[in-house]
Order: structure tokens, then sequence, then C-alpha cells
């Protein structure tokens, strides 16, 4: 084997990151075989993954998290530079922003399911606008909101259910005692 | 069946099926059922918005731009214009409209068939007669058509 004579210094918040990532790249890659009714239309399992991050790490992490996701996702998917990959990018980027403002909401009344579904809808709506913008410039785009919009809301409430279960257990073996 | 099952793996679906922890519901905070409750309002009342506020209610017969007559789409009834070359005839049914003969040479207006969205409209130029239809709200009034 040659030995490697270039080494990146690699912090335990690197292992971390990727570990999490991987995560998340897994389950978008096994959503990816899921049929759907209307592309576009997905249950965004990689987003508990950002959630979890998000509310053990802080949104520097969970930005990490997503948009290695969307890069490397998209890469094993096959659809890197692809018009999906810049639609999955715009949503990410979008959701990644509320989630920004979203964290300093009161904890006591706001859980991770809130994070979730304000964050879904973000999504749809950086997916519509550049849609919009770009892939069909056209008015007529509009007419999907409702569609979108409900299967934001719907999925974005599990997702966030799921996550606030996650986040409900014990961390780790190691961090619990 | 249920021996077969190793300890470890059923201990995993008891986990996975939420024995000994808390309820879903108590992972709901009060502002998140708020928040849900305000978006569900929001995503429902998103369907009436963007889709019946296509739905017509008139018929605009116009000749040279001038407006001859309005027909509410509530009744079947054919209306007859006397245009520049000859007479069109208008065909009204509940909710869409027609242009149901006209003398022009090339039938392009007769050919379009029924007009069900708002805005649509057939034009009958060699008769200089127009047919548009025209929806309860004004709000989407920016389309000429929508084609798919």
């Amino acid at each position: 084997m040659t030995p490697s004579t270039i080494e990146l210094p690699v912090t335990v918040d690197d292992y971390r990151i990727a570990r999490y990532a991987a995560a998340a790249i897994a389950l978008s890659v096994a959503e990816a075989a899921l049929p759907s009714p209307l592309p576009g239309i997905k249950p965004g399992l990689a987003n508990i993954i950002v959630l979890v991050v998000l509310a053990r790490y802080g949104w520097r992490d969970a930005a990490w998290v997503s948009l290695l996701r969307v890069v490397a996702g998209s890469l094993v998917i096959g659809q890197f530079l692809a018009p999906g990959f810049f639609l999955a990018l715009a949503g990410a980027l979008c959701s990644l922003a509320v989630l920004a403002l979203a964290q300093h909401l009161p904890l006591r009344f706001f859980g991770p399911v809130s994070a979730s579904v304000l964050a879904a809808f973000a999504h749809i709506g950086g997916q519509l606008v550049l849609a919009r913008v770009w892939l069909v410039p056209h008015d007529g785009v509009w007419y999907l909101l409702p569609l979108f919009a409900t299967a934001a809301l719907l999925f974005g409430t599990i997702n966030g259910l799921v996550a606030a279960r996650l986040l409900d257990l014990p961390v780790a073996p190691k961090a619990a005692t | 069946m249920k021996e077969r099952i190793p300890d470890g793996l059923r201990e995993l679906l008891a986990q996975a099926a939420g024995a000994g922890q808390v309820p879903w519901r108590n992972l709901l905070k009060p502002g998140d059922w708020l928040l849900l409750v305000c978006s569900a309002a929001l995503v429902t009342a998103s369907y009436p918005l963007l889709w019946r506020g296509g739905v017509a209610d008139r018929a605009i017969v116009k000749r040279d731009g001038q407006l001859v007559t309005e027909l509410a789409l509530n009744a079947p009834r054919k209306y007859e214009v006397t245009g520049a070359i000859g007479t069109t005839v208008i065909e009204v049914q509940p909710g869409r409209a027609r242009v149901l003969s006209d003398p022009g040479p090339r039938q392009y207006c007769v050919q379009q068939g029924w007009l069900t969205r708002a805005n649509a409209v057939a034009i009958c130029a060699p008769n200089h007669v127009t047919l548009q239809l025209s929806g309860r709200s004004g709000q989407n009034g920016g389309y000429d058509t929508l084609n798919y």
C-alpha cells in the first residue's frame, strides 16, 4: 500500500458531521427508490437527521450535514448538477435559513415538530421559486402549491415527530453515562 | 412463531413500537399544536384560492371591441350576433360556452370548442366577434390562456 503523504488534520467535529451526513445520505438514497405520485413530493427522511443535529449540535453542524447530504446524495444517485440537484439545493438552503430563525423559538413551547414543519414549507417554497424562475417560467407552477404544501405539512409533521422521538432517547451509551 | 424471534430483535421491535416511551402526542408542545393548526388552515385555504379562481360564470360577447352582451353561464341558451360578414351563433351551457357557428372561412373559433376557464377567449376575427369568459374573482385576471 502506498503510504499517504498528505495528512489533513481531522477534528472530532469532522468525524461527527461525517457520521451524521452518512446517515442522511443513506436515507436520501433509500428514499430515491420510493415511487412518488408527483415529481418533487418526497418524505424527506434525511431532514430527520438534520433536525437531530440542529437540536444537539447547533445550526452550523446542521448546515454541514444538510449540504453534504445534497451534494453527496446527488452524486450517489447520479443527478449531480442535474435540475433535481439544484432544486434540492435551493430547498435545503431555504430550509436552513428558516431553521436559523426557528432555533430561536422558545424551547418551552416549540419542539422539533415546529422546526420540521417550518423547514418543510421553506423547502417547497425554495424549490417552487427556483422552478418558476428557471425551469418552468410560467405562473402555472403555482397551481401545484396546494399539493406541495399538503405534502410538506404531512411529512414535516411525521419527520418532526420522529426527530423528537430520537432526541427523546438517550444520546449514546458513551454519552449517557 | 413468537418464540422464534431472538430476544434482541424483540426488544428492538418493542422499542420501535414505543414500549416504555412517552406517547407520540407528548412530543408535541403547545406551540407545535398552534403551528400545526395554523398551517393546516393555510394549506386548506390555498386550495380554493389557487384552484377555484379560474371558474367562469359569465360569457362576454363583443363586436369590434364593443360589448354586445353578457350571458350568465347558469342556463343553456343560444345567442346570435350579427358581425361584419354574417351571423355568429354563441351557445351557452351551465359552466361553459362556445361558438356554435360562424361565417368565417377557417372556423378557428368554432373548432376551439367549449371554453370553461375564466379569461378563456375565442376570436372570430373575420366576423369581428369575440367570446370571452369571465370569472368571479379578478385575482387571476392576468392570464389569457393556460397551456399544459
